[in-house]
Order: structure tokens, then sequence, then C-alpha cells
């Protein structure tokens, strides 16, 4: 080996401390990113295989009732491989041990052979057979809730008529990888279920004997769906059809691609802060180093070794300090994104798991944290390269220090020396005391983003179910109702007040501007369901026009007084030009409300409904569930407070998981930095701190210096952290902003205190590592050598 | 020798030795020394490089400890303390000039002596320490804006500005010209002279010898020889 190879591998081993303390940020940098591209990666190819091998459909849509003759045309349109016609119903159901109505969507399956398209998963049991019309297959998620397997037997209300289903098999169907109750805002497993029973059965008990209200479409391959929808509504525009969607707009496969969209956004954000503050502490450690290493260049240059080879020799230092930390980081960055994946693929139940990472993720987590590295370390290499001989073999001259405004202020007769070193250190060299600072900052910083998140779902949890929600309960009834219902449930057991809603699935126009969606028919004053502007304040519902939520308002890029065109896409599906009157603020979803009069008018029907929110004496609660078991027709039934816990859990579940990433990526940072800073400054001035202990100064005095400094600079990076990181919160919930929901930027004060609380003991830690070094301080050595 | 039984002992080491473990070497650097130093008086320690001497000298300051023998401070026996009571017999008791200054680069001459006038019990001003050694108009310069010799001769104010019992000084011409160098002596006879400093110092320039009440030549980790001056030739007087 090379005589300079091996000095290069001495430097490395004793530097190892600072070497680790890089490689551990540059790391973090490279697993962040590795884990957060890989699982990517792997949910999407996950995704994709599950979809291909289920057949998961390309199109969807839903009719009152039509005949099955109409499969054929339909399958004629062009581009489309398979059409499956099917029934699906809303059932309500009651299980053994569980007081709540539980609300089951029902799905048929062909009583032989598989379906053309959504193909089950059996995960255990059988398939339904002919002839057995009460056999059911549940949902895994479903049947794990209840604790449901093959050869149970559970109640429906199925049209009116109270059946007793037998569980046959557990399955799972790429078409519910998210399976969201009507009305609900998250999978609630123990409160809605999916279930497949026999097309006859099923057309049996809903008396659709030879037809179907369900149609799945699989398209050829690199068809346009939008011509193939085009062509299906026309088909079934007289069989109550409301307009197909693409797979894009499918609810489980909307969400699912949401998930993998947020995920995305952080795979950006968080490497690229961690390799900004590798970048810097390289930077950090190499110009301090080769200040230190000056006769070393000077010898080498005086043998004979060129700029370029003396530029090289440093340059593969700092190669082989990144490739240490991108080793690791490749190492856990592989292990966090296999984990990463697994919880995913367990949350979404996926029966599959492909973990490819592609080398091409590696390899850019790599070339991007050793441009950083390099780019950071380009000017001490510089100068060590160009550092005539001569020079470099003379030791330094003392560094020049000058006084300060501050030394010359009253003040000054107030600091005793030692306060004076660190104060004219710190001003010495303003822009590394402050990138230090920046350096701490970010760590708490990171800290903040990380931990603001629960701050922020508090805040929904309160404004959304809290706040606006009035009502603990929302039932939804199969099929448009008269008004008489609301008298009905007024009259049900425990309810105090019943407020009635209606929902009609309309496309928005605007300009060259659409939107798919719903318009909610509400009270003109609801006093359960409230509805907010965007100042907080309670609206009034006009009695006609659009209230539009500012999320959708801006999407159609409207506001109050401008016109839109609305087609209703249900019933007589009436179009008209309705005025936006009013805006609204909400962190969920895009909608849009009318006053439920005017919305009735426009169906050109009697005051109807189509869901209820009530207000229930809890006390009364279940003899409400048992009447709400009884009556046909409930499609759905949201409960306030168990969506709540639902809402909490599934954050907790995916949120926790980044959340403790974070902050340990945080502790890495706030330590690597301040351990580097401290450790190259005892290097720098041990000798000066021997002399103070040689003066009679304690271990502790000088302690005070060095780590006084370094106090101060935390200090200064603490409240600055606490600044960046309310900018990376709003980054963040800005970046997450979509349809599904807004994330209101909220960092409370303990949230503040606690990042910076972390980023204290990491970097106390560290101070006490140097400490240690500090009180083995060999005074002779140190005395005895010119610097 | 008479005369100097009568004197008070300021300092004593008894049957020295020292050992330093290098690896698997040892190296026997004190080979049982001997030394009283008497107050007021300023003694030369003169010897090749590797003699022994430097080690002496930390020892007898607290920055090292004997592998045997014992050092007495008056009645207190140094060697007995810990690593605190080292600090403190420093703190208290001795000043030390070396030949490279380690002044503080960041503090002006007048703060690198207030560095230790502020944990000394009865120092001097600042300002009166650097007039004794003829910086009273360089108070408030910067070590990068001082010449050697006047970072020396700052080192030296440092030294005693605390008013010590002992002052150790370890080659202080070592890095300097013979011109400056002799300011530097004259700084310390200075000091030796007015404050009555118990005063060792170490080189290995003989001529340097002659300014002292008393010469200990070192050799090979021993005393081997000890000359008593009749008279002492004022540094100014001294050239090399």
């Amino acid at each position: 080996m090379r005589a300079l190879n091996l000095k290069l591998l001495r430097n490395l081993w004793k530097l190892r401390g600072q070497v680790l303390a890089i490689a551990v940020v540059i790391a973090s940098g490279v697993a962040v990113l590795v884990m957060s591209l890989s699982a990517l990666q792997a949910l999407q190819d996950t995704a994709a295989a599950y979809y291909e091998r289920q057949r998961f459909a390309d199109v969807f849509s839903n009719v009152k009732r039509a005949p099955y003759r109409l499969v054929e045309p339909i399958s004629a349109i062009p581009g489309v491989r398979s059409v499956d016609a099917r029934i699906k119903q809303i059932a309500t159901l009651s299980i053994e041990g569980f007081e709540e109505p539980v609300i089951g969507q029902l799905v048929s399956i062909p009583e032989q052979g598989e379906p053309s398209l959504n193909r089950l998963v059996l995960r255990s049991g059988r398939l339904v057979s002919l002839g057995h019309p009460d056999e059911v297959v549940l949902s895994e998620s479903f049947a794990e809730a209840h604790r449901l397997k093959p050869g149970d037997h559970l109640k429906a209300l199925m049209n009116g008529n109270q059946r007793t289903l037998t569980v046959v098999g557990i399955a799972l169907s790429p078409e519910f990888i998210y399976a969201i109750g009507p009305g609900a805002l998250i999978p609630d497993d123990l409160r809605f279920g999916v279930m497949w029973m026999g097309n006859e059965a099923l057309a049996a008990a809903y008396d659709l004997e030879g037809a179907f209200n369900d149609l799945s479409l699989g398209l050829l391959h690199g068809t346009n769906p939008k011509l193939v929808i085009e062509h299906l509504d026309r088909l079934l525009e007289r069989y109550g059809s409301s307009g197909a969607i693409a797979r894009k707009d499918q609810i489980s496969n909307w969400f699912l691609m949401n998930e993998i969209e947020q995920l995305k956004t952080m795979s950006t954000i968080l490497p690229t802060i961690f390799l900004a503050v590798a970048a810097f502490l390289s930077n950090m450690v190499l110009s301090r180093l080769i200040a230190t290493d000056r006769s070393e260049i000077g010898l080498m240059k005086a043998f004979g070794y060129s700029n370029w080879q003396v530029g090289w020799h440093y340059t593969k230092l700092v190669m082989a300090m990144t490739s240490v930390g991108i080793l690791l980081g490749w190492l856990l960055g592989a292990w966090l994104g296999r984990v990463n994946t697994e919880i995913y693929a367990d949350l979404f139940r996926f029966p599959l798991l492909i973990f490819r990472p592609d080398p091409g993720v590696f390899a850019i987590g790599a070339l991007v944290s050793l441009i950083a590295a390099l780019a950071g370390s380009l000017g001490s290499v510089r100068r060590a390269a160009t550092l005539p001989p001569a020079e470099a073999m003379l030791p330094p001259a003392p560094p020049l220090f000058r006084k300060t405004g501050l030394s010359q202020s009253r003040l000054s007769h107030w600091l005793d020396q030692p306060t004076r070193i660190i104060l004219r250190q710190i001003f010495r060299s303003p822009l590394r005391a402050l990138l230090t600072s920046f350096g701490i900052a970010l760590s708490v910083a990171v800290m903040i983003m990380a931990l603001q998140w629960i701050d922020s779902i508090e805040k929904i949890v309160e404004v959304y179910f809290h706040d606006a929600q009035r009502q603990n309960m929302m039932v939804g009834v199969v099929e448009t109702q008269s008004d008489a219902t609301l008298e009905a449930f007024k009259r049900m057991p425990g309810v105090l007040a019943a407020e009635p809603m209606r929902f009609v699935s309309a496309e928005f126009h605007a300009g060259n501007r659409n939107h798919r969606g719903s318009i909610e028919g509400i009270l003109p004053n609801p006093e359960l369901q409230r509805v907010y502007d965007a100042s907080g304040r309670v609206l009034d519902v006009p009695p006609d026009g659009l209230i539009l939520s500012t999320k959708l308002a801006k999407k159609l890029d409207v506001g109050t007084g401008d016109a839109l065109w609305v087609e209703v896409l249900q019933d007589r599906r009436p179009q008209r030009e309705i005025p936006v009157v009013a805006l609204f603020e909400t962190y969920m979803g895009t909608p849009a409300y009318m006053n439920i009069d005017a919305l009735n008018q426009l169906m050109g029907q009697r005051p109807s409904l189509d869901a209820v929110n009530l207000l229930v004496d809890k006390r009364q609660l279940p003899r409400l569930y048992q009447r709400l078991k009884t009556i046909p027709k409930v499609s759905a039934v949201v409960l306030k407070d168990a969506a709540v816990q639902e809402f909490n859990d599934t954050m907790a579940e995916t949120l926790m998981i980044y959340i403790s990433f974070f902050a340990a990526f945080a502790c890495a940072l706030g330590f690597g930095v301040v351990y580097n800073s401290t450790r190259i400054a005892l290097s720098e001035r041990g000798r000066e701190l021997a002399t103070l202990r040689v003066l009679g100064f304690h271990r502790g005095e000088i302690s005070y210096i060095l780590l006084g400094e370094a106090a101060l600079l935390i200090l200064v990076g603490l409240p600055l952290g606490c600044f960046v990181g309310h900018g990376l919160g709003w980054l963040m919930t800005s970046a997450m902003d979509s349809e599904l929901y807004r994330i209101p930027l909220v960092i409370k004060a303990a949230t503040d205190a606690t990042a910076v609380l972390v980023t204290l003991g990491a970097t106390a830690f560290s101070a006490a590592v140097v400490r240690r070094r500090l009180d083995h301080l060999d005074l002779i050595a140190v005395l005895k050598t010119r610097e | 020798m008479s005369e100097s039984d009568q004197r008070q002992i300021t300092l004593s080491g008894n049957a020295l030795t020292k050992t330093y473990h290098t690896g698997a070497v040892d190296v026997q650097a004190l080979r049982g020394v001997g030394i009283q130093l008497f107050e007021g008086e300023l003694v030369v320690l003169l010897g090749p490089s590797g003699s022994g001497k430097s080690t002496l000298l930390n020892i007898l300051g607290g920055l090292d400890t004997p592998s045997s023998g014992q050092v007495y401070f008056h009645e207190l026996e140094i060697t007995a303390g810990d690593e605190s009571v080292l600090t403190r017999y420093r703190r208290d008791h001795v000043g030390f000039v070396f030949q490279f200054y380690n002044l503080i680069p960041s503090l002006t001459a007048r703060e690198n002596v207030a560095l230790v006038t502020e944990i000394a019990m009865q120092p001097m001003d600042p300002a009166e320490a650097l007039s004794m050694v003829g910086l009273a108009d360089r108070l408030d310069h910067f070590p990068a804006q001082l010449s050697g010799g006047e970072q020396q001769r700052v080192a030296i104010a440092r030294a005693i500005a605390k008013r010590p019992d002992i002052l150790l000084c370890d080659e202080p011409t070592g890095a300097l010209d013979s011109h400056t160098g002799i300011l530097v002596l004259e700084a310390i006879e200075r000091v030796n002279q007015e404050l009555g400093t118990t005063t060792a110092v170490i080189t290995h320039n003989t001529v340097i010898g002659n300014m002292a009440d008393r010469v200990l030549h070192f050799g090979d980790g021993q005393v081997v020889d000890s000359v008593n001056n009749t008279s002492r030739q004022p540094a100014k007087e001294l050239s090399w």
C-alpha cells in the first residue's frame, strides 16, 4: 500500500469519533432517502402486482337496475376486455356480542367459478356454492375485527327480511384495500364490513333477478378510460346511472394512491435537510483538519507531491468518511424500508409483498451524499492543495483577534477572562458559529416538524369532530326517503334532536374546470352539523345557492358571486346554473352545501332526505341500537365517538412510525453537530486549555471555556430551530394539502419545548463525551510541542 | 554552606524517580534526584536535552507526579495530594514560563495577565505586572501583535502577577535571539530581586548560569554537579 494511503487510513482512525459523527448524519440522510424511495417503490409495485393478479377493474359504474342483456353491447365498446355485472347492496348486521348496528356491504360473486374481475384472494374456507343462498365470504379485516371464522353465523337485515348468514370463507379483494363505509372518513372494521354472496342469492333477496346494479369493466392495455366511460354512460343513462368512474377515482384506490403520494413528499424534503447538514459538517471537520495538518502538507510538497496529489489525498479522505455514512445508510435504509413496507402492507392487507429495492435508489442516495460532502469540503481541499510548502511548514501565526464593540462597552467590566475567550472565539469566525447554531437549529426543527403532526391531528379532531359536529350519530338510509322518516327518527328511543341531510351526486363545471362530487343538502340553520366560514364564524345557509369548501372553490377557481354549471348525476339528472353564495373552511374532503329545500326543489322532489344527524342521550344508546337493527333501509350508521377513536388509531399507526424515525434522526443530527464542533475545537485549542490548567484552572473551569462556547451556540440554535421548525412544518403541511384532507399548521408550545429538550439532551450527551476527553488532557505533552 | 542552612527551604524534592512507559520501552527520566530550593534564590538547571531537567521541573511544579519520592512545598507534601491538590498548588503558589509562550491568542496582554489575577488570592494589578517586564505601553495588544520577546515577557508577567512563591521557567529564551533573550532574562532577574520569588530556570545555555545563585548540572536523570556562584552576573552583561 502506498504511504499516503496508509496515512489516510491512520488519519481516519485517529479521527474516528468525528468520522462516526459525520457518518451518522450522512447515514440518516441516506437512510431516509433509501427507506422512503424503496418503500414507495415497493408499495407501487405491490399494488400494481396485486391489481394485475386479481384483475382489478379499470372502470366502475352503478345503476338502479339494468337488465343482463346490456352486458353484450357494453362488451362491444371498443377497448373493453371484460365485463362483470354484479349486485351491490347494503344490509344491517347484528353480530353477537357487539351492541352497535354494523353496516354490511354485500357484493355478488358467481356461485360457480371465479368472477372475471375483482377476484378474491381466499385466506381461509371456500367461496360460496350453488344452492346455499345463506353462505357468505367475509373480508379479512372485518372478520378479524369480530373474530369471525368459517362456520360462524351472523344476522342480517336484508331488504326488510331478517336472515341468518353462514360464513364459509375469509377473503381479500383489491377493490376494498381501503374499506370505507358510507358516510365514514376512514376504515372502521368493527362497524363496516364487506361480504360476498352468491349472485343468485343476492338477486333473489333484492328482487333483482335477471338484472344488475353494479358494473366493472376491464380494459385492453392502453385504452383511454375516458372514451369508454362516455360510451358506457350513454348506454346506462336511462337505468339510473350516476356516471362511471375510472380506477383512479375508485375510493379504495384513491386513498391508497393518496397515501403513496404522501410518502413521496416525505422522501424529498427530509433527506435534503440531512444531506445539507452532512455537507456542512464535512466542511467544518475538513477545514479544521487541514489546518492541523499544515506541516504534513508542507512536508508532502517538499518531497515533491503535486498540488493535484495533495488535493486528491484529502478528497479521498472526504470520500472515505462519506462512504462509511453511505454504507451505514444503505443498510439502515434497506432495513427500515422493508420494515416500513411491511407495516404498510399489513395496514393495506396486501396478500403479497414485492420488496425489490431498485439499485438506482441506493445509487441516488450515495451520489447525492457524496456530492453534498464533496461540495462542502471543496474550499478546504483547494486551500490544502495550494498551500505553498514553505509556508505550510511554518507554524501558523497566532490567529489575530480584534476587540469587538462588546469588549469596549461597559458590559465588558462584568466579563471575566474565560467568558471573553468564549465571546472572542465566536466573534472571530461568526460564520462558523452561525453554521453550528444552524446545525443545532435543524435538529430542533426536524423534531418540531415531526411532533407537529400530533398537534395538527388534535386540531382536526377538535374542529371537525367536536366543533362542527354536534350530533353524536349519523344514520344513512337506502334510497331517498320522504320527510316522514325524520319524524320517525325523532320518536326513536333516546333521540334528543334530528336533522335531515341529502346527498346528491353531481358534476360541477366552471369554465374548463370540472369536479365530480356531490351536493349535501342541509337545514338553513343547522344546530347539529354546523358550517363555518373561513374566519371561523358559524355560517347561515342562505335559501338558495351553493356553499363551497374553499378547497373546492380553489379547484374550480371560483369565488362568492360566481356561478357554477351543475349537472346532477342521479334521478332526473337536472342541470342548472347555480351561484356560489358563500365559502367555508373544512379540513376534510371538498364538500359543497346547499339549503336542503332548495336542493329538493332542484331535484323536483317533495321534502326528502338521505341521512339523519342525531343527537342522542347516551344512556339510551343500547335501546336505540336495538331499534336501528330492526328497521330496513339503513345504509350507514356513523358514531362520532367511534369515528374519532378510529381516526386517532389510524393516524397513530401510520404517523407514529414516522415521528419516531424523525425523532431518532433529529437526535443524531444534534449529536453530530455538537460533537464535531466541540471535538474539533478541543483539538485546535487543546494547547490553550492545557495552559489554563497549568495556570491553576480546575477541570470545570476549562470545560466552561469549551462547553460554554458550545452552550452559547446551542442557545442561539434553539430559538432559531423553533423558527425554522415552524417553517418546515408549514412546508410539510402545505405539501400534504390534498383533496382528501388539509393539515392545519398547529404547533403547541409544548411541542416546541419537547423538541428543545430532546435536542438539549442529545447535545448534552455529546458535550459529556467531549468533557471526558478534557479531563484527560495531557498537560506536559501539549506544552512541550510547538503548535 | 553554613549560611544556607539558616535560609528557609521553599521547595524540596527527595529521591525522585520517574519512569515513562512508552510502548515496549521504559525510559527512566529521573534516577533519584534530591533538590532544595531556598527562599528568594535563583537556581539555573543546566544540562543537555533529554537529561531529565524538564521532568524535574514539571514534578516540582505539580504538572506531573514522580514514580517514587516526595516533593514538599514548605511543610506540605504535594506528592501525597490528588489532582485537585495539585491544581490548587499551581493556582496559588507556582508561576510557569515556557519556551513557547502559551499565551491565549484571543486575549490581550492585559487580559492574559488578568486571567491569572482573577483567580489569585493577592494578585498585583495586571498593568503593574506588565510594567515590571517593560511592557507598560503594550497592554492592549493581542499576542499576534507582539514580537516573540514581548510575548515571552507577557508570559512572565502572567506568571508573577499572582505573586507566586516559586517561578519555574523552562527554556524561557529557547525560541528567542540573544538580544531579546537577555531582555527576558532581565525581567526574570528583576522579579527575583524585587519580589524575592524563588526562581528556577532550565536551560542548556551555560552562559545563563552566570546570573544564578546556584547552578545545578544535570546528566542522565541525575544532578551531577552543584556550583554556588560567589556573585551573580547581571543579566544585561550576559552575551552568547
